[in-house]
């Protein structure tokens, strides 16, 4: 079903034209997730203030463990260059290690986003507090949500990448997966800011 | 158990209700035993619960419009007749307010999507020479994701009562505080799923139209209806996930406890309002441009003219699809926002009149120095243009925020907006059925009956809504189930408008089964001396398209072909052609969405994990699906191609 | 036969245009009895006005494409050009030419919007009298701050004089609606907004929610008696000195969701919650939480429910 012809050299993942077609798709998917959480921000921005009898977000949030967070989200997004790196030079092993690496990170991050969540809800912050708290677990959840998901996709992917090797159909994959992560970054660098930073000084 | 299953699970306690339940049920039953008796199971299965053929998904999408057309169709009569008079007992409030929350969802949601959806999907691939959309399986789950949703939406009728606060759903009214119980979250979760697999079609349509369009169809050679579905699918990509959060923002509030649009713990229930109409009013524009995109090639067909300032044509939908995403506050100018907020949105709106006033003078363009002919497709087009600027003129007015304080929540605004909706988008569906309709059945529609359809409908639809205007101008607030002495004249108007209109749909079905039995069948592919290159393929379509992808030379691509003696098949260039398997994969995973979205409902959260576990698994086989489809061998090619062309010899 | 259909089709026809007619005698918007009501039927006439020269133009020149180019076996190719594919000059017409619409259509819109939020003009000699309108499932409450009185599903104002109406609701989102005066506003949980509105003619006009809010929603109506100034302050001394006192615990009971008569009272509800504030956006949740699970049905038409 091509209207555009196959490629025999370039990265293995653009070669033929429905890998192309799936890429573009998952941009544009990335267009909709991008409206998606400007949704959530905007609902976050309008909540904010709106505690009740709940804490504010300045008596609970806490730099150190944020930066860790961050820390290890940022790195995970590098650590899934490399394994993207390593992919177009065409070493399974070297992909293979890295998105390991990458999904540790990964695994880290959601373990201290967890460990945050029970301590704001030991000191009186939940989901039903308040408007403020609503939307700040709904909008981190969400993200953190995103995290989990592409942590179990990635290693799924894991297994078909040493069942297969890889082919353009697992490079493709694997591409898309790295596209996410890195956009899963993006996301946690807007929180970040406009969450925590913003949380802390008003 | 016995007692909840009497009190709350199962509606009882009105006549209607008892008659819908004992109907539903024998058609069920009638269906199953219809299906065993012919031996059909296979069949049905094979042929079209696990198809990816983008021509058949497109056929389900309409026949289940059309059933949804019937049920909101329903819906309307039922409110009708309980406006007819002052007092009538027929509905009592709560009853009336369920059917018209279910009316307009089901229009908006249920009917007037999936039905231009499906048309989107019949014609683009084939009106770009490809051999379907960029994602087949991902196009399948989108329909059934839209069957379910929509299912799951009707049960709401009888099993646990149907939602009540308006297609809106407007907070605090809708929200946990005033409105607990089931009612409100099948109206969530129905049109959560539904709107999951509209976001999928709006980014699988993206990709099709941007990367499998034949070689040398520019993005300025592609057929108006094709630009519309681009930009339709633009709309969704960036619209709907609105909806997606502010559904869900809301299930977490009536399930979970959170407090968005609560009234307590310093909720915001206006922000409800807001998000709302974010997608609400971009979601209008999905509805009515691939409606615009059909009469564009209605009109141009049968005038027998190439569309009339093609460029103007496009541009104008770019500037209408990005205006939509600026003008939401106009839905709520009496909240209060100020003057200069109310300013703004009020002139950002009336804009909006200027690019759909080009496309009407583009239309009258198209047919001056035509030679028009008044085949039933283009009754239909040429009905549209003056309801529509009726529709499109009130709009002004109800843009200009000083006076919607007198109009808003009024029978005008009601008028209103189903001048726009059924001038524009139901006219539209009929109007691209009919032109499309030998392309996929390979029969035209009666023209006799089309036409006494025709004119029922527009005459009943301008008799029912013109007087709603003047209701409008008397003080009659929209959503009242009971109405004052002195508006029942026009409400008997009114209320004979609606039976005409549901006389012009009744003909418009029997003209199916008429044409059915009795139509001459089409020989060749180009039912109407076509313009673009869904008519350039056999009818009835082979299931792969095109034997040979056409070379597009210029705008019009099947009417150069037709002038260059040109055809899809060249005999000598044929090649193997690569098309993607069926899969069972879509169909059985949202019905495991079923189960989790009727879990969420009852808020019974082992059903819900149950039903998304399921639904994980099917991801997780889909991800090791490793079935890259099949090729159909040259042989098999000509063998079907020699026949289809017979008769055109 | 077609005679007969013929008869029966004028007959219909005929009997409808009758029910057109006499509906049309009534119509409270374009008939407004006051300046806010009156400013804006002016802009809608305006409007209407531009509109049908809008639809003028397309119906006549719609018929005369379809008449002229119509397919009909004596033409053949006469006047039929298949390559026409647009004209400069006509486009940029049909898009100025709106443009130039919206921007007449805009100016007069804007000045009344902005003027809306200000009291009227032609009382500007007086203060306006404050009256804070609150919705209720499905009631209305009228607290007059500065008189001290409180009524229930109908009010006095003064002629003559601009009304602010302060709006709020308990619960669901409603909006008041006086056609006879003017436009609405929503009134909504935990925040106030603003109507002006004012009558030069004495007379009662009928007001009501207009923003549905559920079971009750057609009921929830109330009756403005407007009256000269002496007429007014007499009634408000008369409910001064008759009506009972509104203790918290009655206004609890009558928040409860449901229908009410008309009451008048001798204090305001405001001195134990002010619903246009956001603590006061859950006062009437925590009291009446459970109502809401089980809704009365209403049957039958309007003021069936009073009984």
């Amino acid at each position: 079903m091509s209207a555009e012809s196959d490629l025999t050299t370039g990265p293995l993942e653009y070669r033929s034209h429905e890998d192309r077609m799936t890429i573009l798709g998952f941009w544009i998917f990335l267009g909709a997730e991008i409206a998606l959480f400007s949704t959530l921000f905007a609902t976050y921005a309008v909540m904010f203030g709106r505690t009740a009898k709940a804490p504010s977000p300045a008596e609970l949030f806490e730099l150190p463990m944020v930066l860790i967070m961050t820390f290890l989200l940022l790195t995970s997004s590098f650590t899934c260059g490399i394994a993207i790196h390593e992919m177009r030079r065409g070493s399974l092993k070297g992909l293979l290690t890295w998105l390991a690496v990458t999904l540790l990170l990964g695994l880290g991050f959601l373990g201290f986003e967890i460990y945050e969540f029970v301590h704001y809800a030991h000191e009186g912050a939940t989901l039903p507090s308040s408007a403020f708290w609503s939307s700040f677990f709904v909008l981190t959840g969400t993200h953190g949500l995103h995290v989990l998901l592409g942590i179990s996709w990635a290693s799924l992917l894991i297994v078909q990448l040493r069942r297969r090797g890889l082919t353009q159909v697992t490079s493709r994959k694997m591409f898309v997966v790295g596209l996410y992560w890195h956009f899963l970054d993006v996301i946690w660098i807007f929180i970040f800011t406009s969450v925590y930073l913003i949380g802390m000084v008003v | 158990m016995l007692d909840f299953l009497l009190n709350e699970f199962l509606v009882t306690g009105d006549p209607l209700i008892y008659g819908a339940m004992v109907s539903m049920v024998l058609v069920s039953i009638a269906i199953v035993y219809v299906l065993t008796y012919f031996k059909k199971w296979g069949y049905l299965w094979r042929e079209w619960l696990t198809t990816v053929d983008h021509k058949k998904i497109g056929i389900m999408y309409i026949i289940a419009a059309i059933a949804m057309l019937f049920r909101g169709g329903v819906d309307a009569l039922l409110m009708r007749t309980q406006l007819t008079l002052p007092g009538m007992e027929f509905l009592n409030s709560q009853h009336y307010n369920e059917i018209f929350t279910t009316h307009g969802t089901i229009m908006i949601i249920f009917m007037a999507m999936p039905f231009l959806i499906g048309l989107m999907n019949f014609v683009v691939p084939l009106q770009i020479g490809a051999r379907d959309v960029a994602f087949p399986f991902l196009n399948a789950v989108s329909f059934w994701s839209f069957a379910i949703g929509a299912l799951l939406f009707n049960l709401s009728f009888v099993i646990g009562g149907s939602p009540d606060a308006g297609w809106t759903n407007y907070a605090p009214m809708a929200g946990p505080n005033l409105n607990p119980g089931p009612n409100i979250n099948y109206y969530l979760i129905g049109l959560q799923i539904s709107g999951i697999g509209t976001l999928a079609t709006g980014i699988n349509f993206l990709a099709t139209i941007l990367k499998m369009r034949a070689p040398g169809m520019t993005l300025m050679r592609m057929p108006i209806f094709t630009w519309s579905s681009l930009i339709t699918s633009l709309i969704i990509t960036f619209a709907f996930p609105i909806l997606t959060v502010a559904l869900a923002l809301m299930t977490i509030d009536r399930i979970f406890g959170s407090q968005f649009f609560t009234l307590t713990g310093d909720g915001m229930p206006m922000m409800w309002a807001n998000l709302f109409w974010l997608w609400g009013h971009p979601e209008v524009y999905i509805v009515i441009l691939p409606a615009f995109g059909i009469f564009s090639e209605v009109i141009s067909t049968f005038a027998r003219k190439q569309l009339f300032g093609y460029k103007a044509m496009v541009w104008s939908m770019v500037i209408i699809a990005g205006l939509s995403f600026v003008v939401w506050v106009h839905h709520f100018f009496t909240m209060g926002a100020g003057a200069g907020v109310n300013s703004f949105f009020s002139i950002t709106t009336m804009l909006i009149s200027v690019p759909t006033g080009v496309k009407i003078f583009n239309w009258l363009g198209t047919m001056y120095k035509g030679k028009i002919r008044f085949d039933t497709p283009m009754l239909w087009a040429l009905g549209f243009i003056p309801c529509f600027v009726l529709g499109g003129v009130t709009g002004v007015m109800l843009a200009m925020a000083a006076a919607d304080y007198q109009y808003h929540n009024t029978y005008f605004l009601v008028a209103h907006f189903h001048n726009v909706l059924i001038a524009g988008t139901v006219f539209g569906c009929f109007a691209g059925l009919t032109f499309w309709y030998p392309k996929m059945f390979g029969h035209k529609m009666n023209e006799t009956l089309g036409k006494i359809s025709f004119w029922f409908f527009l005459i009943g639809f301008n008799v029912c809504f013109l007087p709603m205007y003047f209701l409008g101008f008397a003080g009659m607030p929209r959503r009242t189930y009971s109405i004052e002495p002195e508006w029942m004249p026009l409400n008997v108007v009114s209320s004979v408008g609606a039976v005409l209109m549901a006389v012009g749909f009744a003909v418009f079905v029997y003209n199916i089964y008429y044409s059915f039995r009795y139509s001459p069948r089409e020989t060749q592919g180009d039912a109407w001396d076509g313009r673009a290159l869904e008519w350039a393929t056999t009818t009835p379509v082979p299931f792969y398209n095109f034997a040979t992808v056409p070379k597009v030379e210029g705008p019009e691509a099947y009417w150069l072909m037709k002038q260059k003696g040109k055809t899809t098949y060249d005999k000598n260039n044929l090649e193997p052609i690569h098309m993607p398997s069926d899969s069972g994969v879509p169909f059985i995973m949202m019905a495991f969405m079923f189960v989790a979205g009727f879990g969420l409902v009852w808020e019974w959260m082992i059903v819900a994990i149950a039903g998304l576990i399921g639904v994980l698994a099917c991801m997780f086989i889909r991800s090791f699906d490793y079935d890259h489809g099949f090729h159909v061998s040259v042989e098999e090619i000509k063998e079907t191609e020699e026949k289809a062309r017979r008769e055109e010899k | 036969m077609k005679y007969r259909w013929g008869k029966y089709v004028a007959l219909l026809a005929a009997a409808l245009l009758l029910m057109i007619g006499s509906g049309c005698s009534d119509m409270t918007v374009l008939d407004p009895k006051g300046p806010v009501g009156e400013s804006q039927r002016d802009l809608i006439v305006f409007s209407i006005i531009m509109m049908l020269f809008i639809v003028a133009v397309v119906m006549v020149a719609l018929t005369y494409i379809l008449v002229k180019f119509r397919e009909r076996p004596d033409r053949g190719d006469k006047d039929y050009d298949p390559d026409h594919e647009g004209n400069t000059k006509l486009e940029i017409i049909w898009t100025v030419v709106p443009l130039i619409i919206v921007t007449a259509l805009s100016v007069p819109t804007v000045i009344t919007i902005f003027q809306l939020e200000e009291p009227p003009e032609s009382s500007s000699d007086k203060e306006p009298l404050v009256v804070h309108a609150t919705a209720a499932d499905w009631k209305w409450f009228f607290s007059y701050p500065e008189q001290d009185i409180e009524t229930v599903n109908y009010l006095h104002i003064p002629t003559d004089r601009a009304i602010e109406f302060r709006l709020s609701s308990a619960d669901s989102m409603a909006s008041l609606w006086i056609p006879a005066l003017g436009g609405q506003k929503y009134n909504m949980a935990g925040m106030e907004t603003k109507l002006y509105l004012q009558a030069d003619e004495a007379g009662t006009y009928q007001g009501r929610n207009s923003n549905f809010t559920g079971t009750g929603f057609a009921e929830q109506t109330f009756d403005v008696h407007a009256e000269p100034a002496e007429e007014f302050e007499s009634w408000v001394e008369e409910t001064q000195q008759n009506a009972p006192e509104l203790t918290q615990s009655e206004y609890d009971k009558l928040l409860a969701p449901g229908l009410l008569e008309e009451m008048e009272f001798s204090s305001t509800h405001l001195e134990y919650v002010d619903h246009g504030e956001m603590d006061g956006s859950d006062y009437l949740i925590e009291r009446h939480q459970e109502a809401f699970e089980e809704l009365p049905h209403l049957e039958g038409g309007r003021g069936v429910g009073d009984e």
